[in-house]
């Protein structure tokens, strides 16, 4: 089995790309895949808990906390995400904060990697 | 397993959206990934710029001053600053018609390296050396 990194840098609301990158994400983990996800950019405002799901709009916390039990580590760049006035004690419990760094470390020990631009 | 090469490659302008200006910023962070690596572990970015990626790399930017945000141009010359290797497409400069001579260099910081305008053959050949491709 190998070990999947993604980069997702867009929008939890306005496009579809985010929503990909969490089933894509559980698929590989399903799989049997090591999973890790980089939230950076718009991305970061997916990570605030106590989001309500309502039918029209895509959401990202039941999924992450999903993604979460399922092994797939989750991190979220904290600059980014204080930026958008979401802090750290607001943010979903599991989603790891860290910096840029976190990013290229989990990059060194992947098989893939997949950057989903953002806007 | 030593050295992994990363091509980063920017295809959106710069101030149109972050993305283009986070691709500077995480190759910037390749200078403190030791602390969560092994030693002997690196991670080497090389950002190109390409296609509308060209725009709003030149020389003279007033982000700062006029918006309150940090400009592309001072990123660029903090990546030359800690040695990263900026390709810029010269193909997709002349296409826009801008001047090889409108990209800033860090000299005046004290950096060694300079943004060096390549043909988008050499661009590819980074792609190619890399473990990595990583599309912004």
């Amino acid at each position: 089995m190998g070990t999947l990194t993604i980069g997702c840098f867009p929008g939890l609301v306005g496009n579809m790309a985010y929503d990909f990158a969490l089933k894509l994400a559980e698929a590989a983990v399903n799989k049997g895949h090591k999973v890790n996800i980089w939230f950076s950019g718009n991305a970061t405002g997916s990570v605030k808990a106590h989001q309500k799901h309502l039918k029209d709009y895509s959401t990202g916390e039941k999924y992450l906390k999903a993604l979460i039990e399922k092994g797939v580590e989750i991190c979220t760049c904290e600059a980014c995400t204080v930026a958008r006035g979401i802090q750290k004690p607001e943010g979903i419990e599991g989603v790891q904060w860290n910096a840029m760094h976190w990013y290229l470390a989990k990059i060194y020990g992947s098989d893939r990697v997949l950057q989903i631009g953002g806007e | 397993m030593g050295d992994v090469k990363l091509a980063y490659i920017v295809q959106k302008p710069q101030y149109k959206g972050e993305t283009s200006r986070l691709a500077i910023t995480h190759a910037i962070a390749y200078q403190t990934v030791e602390i969560l690596l092994e030693d002997g572990q690196t991670v080497t970015p090389t950002l190109c710029f390409v296609g509308e990626g060209v725009l709003g790399l030149q020389k003279g930017q007033k982000a700062m001053d006029l918006y309150g945000v940090t400009s592309t141009e001072s990123h660029v010359k903090n990546s030359l600053l800690v040695d990263l290797d900026v390709l810029v497409c010269k193909e997709d400069l002349a296409k826009y018609g801008i001047s090889e001579d409108a990209m800033p260099d860090a000299e005046e910081m004290g950096a060694d390296k300079k943004i060096q305008v390549v043909p988008f053959s050499e661009i590819q050949k980074a792609m190619e050396e890399s473990k990595h491709v990583l599309f912004f």
